[in-house]
C-alpha cells in the first residue's frame, strides 16, 4: 500500500493543481452502416452510435466518483464521415444524426465530420468539405476536421483554398457568437487516426469496430513540481516534468483500463498530453514562465516549449501500455490563462506561436484573428502549418477564428472549456495569388522512406 | 490469492467531538473494516486518512459515498471516499 504522504500528494494533484483526466473517447466504426440510401444511412449511423455509446457517459460518472478524479469530458469519434458517404450526394443528414446520437448518449461532443484529401479529393470529400459550414453551424455538438497533408503525400493546396473558404462562410454563419463555429473545425496535416482530443478526433478507416481512449491533462501538476526546482539546471527541470508526467498519465492508463472492462471495448490508447483551460493555475504558458521567461511567446519559449513536450512524452510513455493520438503538449490560445495574457500584452503574436507548432504537440490552436481576414490569407496560414508539419514528419493543425466584426485588441468569448482570446493580428499583405495558384506541393524528399 | 479491494477515506474539517466515532459508524453498518487511520490537528483543523477494507461490504460504493457525504454535510466536514488504486497507480510502479 502507498505511504500516507502519497496519498495526500495525490489528493493536492486533484483538489489544488486541477488534475483531471480531460476525455474519455470512444471512437466509432461506421462502416457498417454504409448504404446507398441517405435517410437509411443516418437511421443506421443513429442507432449504431446511440447502442454503442449508451453507457459511455454513465461509466465515465461511476469511475469520476470511485476514483475521486474529475474526467471533464465524455467525448465520441466516428469515421470519417465522407468515406461513408460515396454514395449519397448530400451529408447533411449524417451531421444531424451523429448530433442526435451525441445528445441521446449524453456526451460533451462528437468529432469525425471529416475528410483525408492529402494526395487529392473524391466527390464525397468535396461535398463534405462544402458542407462545413452549414453542418457546425446548425448543430451544437458536432466537431469536424481535413486533413489536407502528410509527409507521405505532400500538400493538397486545393483543399486548403476550398479550407479557408469554409472557415470564412462557418464564421459569417455563427457571427451572433463571435464565429464560435471555427472553433469546432480542425485543419490538420499529420493528422492520426487515434486521437481523443476534440476538435480533431474521428475514428481513423485503421481502427477496430471501437475503441476507448484517453485523453489526460495537468499543466498545473507540472507547474507546482518545477516551483520546487527553481534556479535548479535543465536537466533537473527535464527529471522533475518527467515524473510528474508519469503520474497523471498512470491515472489515465488506470481510468482507460477500467473504462474498457466496464464499457466491454477494447482499450484504445492513452494521449500523454498536458492540456490546458482557462482556469487558473491550469496553463501551459505559465510552465513556460516557471521555467524563467518572464512572458510566454518571449525569446526562448520554444526551447522550453520543446524540452516540455519531449519530457511529456518520456514521462509519459512508461506509464501506460498504449500511447497514441497527438501526445504532448498542447498551446491552445484561448483556453490558456497564460497564453491570453501574453497574447493581449503583444509578448506573443501569430509568428511566434506559428514557430512553438514547430516543437508542440500540434499546431495553431483557437486564435481569434480579425474578422477582415480574407479566405486566401486563412489558406496561407493553413499551408505553411502544413508545411511545417509535412517536412518535420509531425503533426500540426490550424484552428482560426475570423471573428466577424472583430479586430485586433478586441476580445472573443466563447465561455466554458473553450475560454475567450484577444484578436491578434495577421501579416496585411496579399497571398491571393499564391492561394490562387492550386494544385499539389510534393511530398519531400524524405518520404521516400522504403 | 484473492486481491483484498481496498479504498481511502479522508475527512477534512475543523475539529469536533466524535468525528471518527461518526465516520466509523458509518463504515461498520456498510459492512467496511478499518486497516489503518492516521490523524492530525493542526490548529484546530482536522486531517483524519482511513484506509479501509471493501472486500465484504453491505452496500454498494455509491450507496456507501452518499452516506459519508450526508455525514459530511451533518457535521460539517469534507468526507471522501476514493478507491484505493488511484493511489497505487499513481505511486507503485
Amino acid at each position: 500500500m502507498v505511504q500516507i504522504d502519497q496519498i495526500f500528494q495525490t489528493l493536492h494533484m486533484i483538489d489544488e493543481e486541477k488534475l483531471d483526466v480531460r476525455t474519455i473517447t470512444m471512437g466509432i466504426s461506421l462502416f457498417n452502416c454504409v448504404c446507398d440510401d441517405s435517410r437509411r444511412l443516418a437511421a443506421r449511423v443513429y442507432s449504431r452510435i446511440a447502442k454503442q455509446a449508451e453507457n459511455l457517459v454513465k461509466v465515465g460518472e461511476e469511475l469520476e466518483r470511485e476514483f475521486g478524479v474529475l474526467i471533464v469530458n465524455k467525448r465520441i469519434s466516428v469515421t470519417p464521415v465522407s468515406l461513408i458517404t460515396g454514395a449519397v450526394n448530400d451529408p447533411l443528414p449524417i451531421a444531424r444524426a451523429l448530433d442526435r446520437a451525441a445528445h441521446e448518449t449524453g456526451v460533451d461532443f462528437i468529432g469525425g465530420y471529416s475528410a483525408l484529401v492529402q494526395k487529392g479529393m473524391t466527390e464525397a470529400d468535396k461535398r463534405l468539405i462544402l458542407s462545413i459550414p452549414q453542418a457546425l453551424s446548425e448543430t451544437d455538438l458536432l466537431c469536424s476536421s481535413v486533413n489536407v497533408a502528410s509527409t507521405r503525400a505532400g500538400i493538397d493546396m486545393d483543399a486548403i483554398r476550398l479550407c479557408g473558404e469554409s472557415i470564412k462562410t462557418l464564421a459569417e454563419k455563427t457571427k451572433a457568437k463571435d464565429g464560435l463555429g471555427c472553433a469546432k473545425l480542425v485543419i490538420f496535416a499529420n493528422a492520426v487516426e487515434d486521437n481523443p482530443f476534440m476538435a480533431g478526433a474521428f475514428h481513423g478507416p485503421g481502427e477496430g469496430d471501437c475503441a476507448v481512449s484517453v485523453g489526460v491533462s495537468g499543466p498545473g501538476v507540472v507547474k507546482r513540481a518545477l516551483e520546487a526546482v527553481r534556479g535548479e539546471p535543465f536537466d533537473v527541470v527535464a527529471e522533475t516534468i518527467k515524473k510528474t508526467a508519469f503520474r497523471v498519465t498512470r491515472v489515465g492508463q488506470l481510468i482507460a483500463m477500467e473504462a474498457s472492462k466496464r464499457l466491454d471495448v477494447p482499450f484504445g490508447i492513452v494521449d500523454l498530453s498536458l492540456a490546458p483551460t482557462p482556469a487558473v493555475g491550469d496553463s501551459v504558458a505559465h510552465i513556460l514562465e516557471e521555467m524563467g521567461l518572464e512572458k510566454c511567446g518571449t525569446h526562448g519559449s520554444t526551447a522550453a516549449l520543446a524540452l516540455l513536450n519531449d519530457a511529456v512524452k518520456k514521462g509519459g510513455v512508461m506509464a501506460t501500455s498504449r500511447v497514441g493520438g497527438l501526445s504532448g503538449a498542447f498551446i491552445p490560445l484561448s483556453e490558456d490563462i497564460g497564453m491570453i495574457e501574453a497574447a493581449a500584452c503583444g509578448a506573443l503574436t501569430l509568428d511566434k506561436l506559428e514557430a512553438m507548432t514547430c516543437v508542440c504537440s500540434v499546431g495553431l490552436d483557437m486564435i481569434a484573428i480579425p474578422g477582415d481576414t480574407s479566405a486566401a490569407t486563412i489558406s496561407a496560414i493553413i499551408a505553411d502549418e502544413a508545411a511545417i508539419g509535412v517536412i518535420n514528419n509531425k503533426t500540426t493543425a490550424v484552428r482560426v477564428i475570423p471573428a466577424p466584426g472583430k479586430k485586433v485588441g478586441d476580445f472573443v468569448e466563447f465561455g466554458g472549456l473553450l475560454g475567450r482570446a484577444p484578436v491578434i493580428p495577421v501579416h496585411p499583405f496579399s497571398s491571393d495569388t499564391f492561394i490562387a495558384r492550386g494544385g499539389h506541393i510534393p511530398a519531400p524528399l524524405h518520404s521516400l522512406r522504403n | 490469492m484473492t486481491a483484498i479491494s481496498k479504498a481511502v477515506v479522508t475527512v477534512i474539517g475543523f475539529d469536533r467531538k466524535g468525528i471518527i466515532a461518526r465516520v466509523s459508524n458509518v463504515l461498520y453498518e456498510g459492512g467496511i473494516n478499518i486497516l489503518e487511520i492516521s490523524q492530525t490537528i493542526v490548529d484546530g483543523f482536522f486531517n483524519m486518512l482511513m484506509i479501509v477494507d471493501l472486500s465484504e461490504p453491505t452496500c454498494s460504493f455509491d450507496e456507501l459515498q452518499d452516506r459519508l457525504n450526508q455525514l459530511g454535510t451533518e457535521v460539517g466536514v469534507q468526507i471522501r471516499i476514493q478507491k484505493s488504486e488511484i493511489f497505487e497507480a499513481m505511486h507503485q510502479i
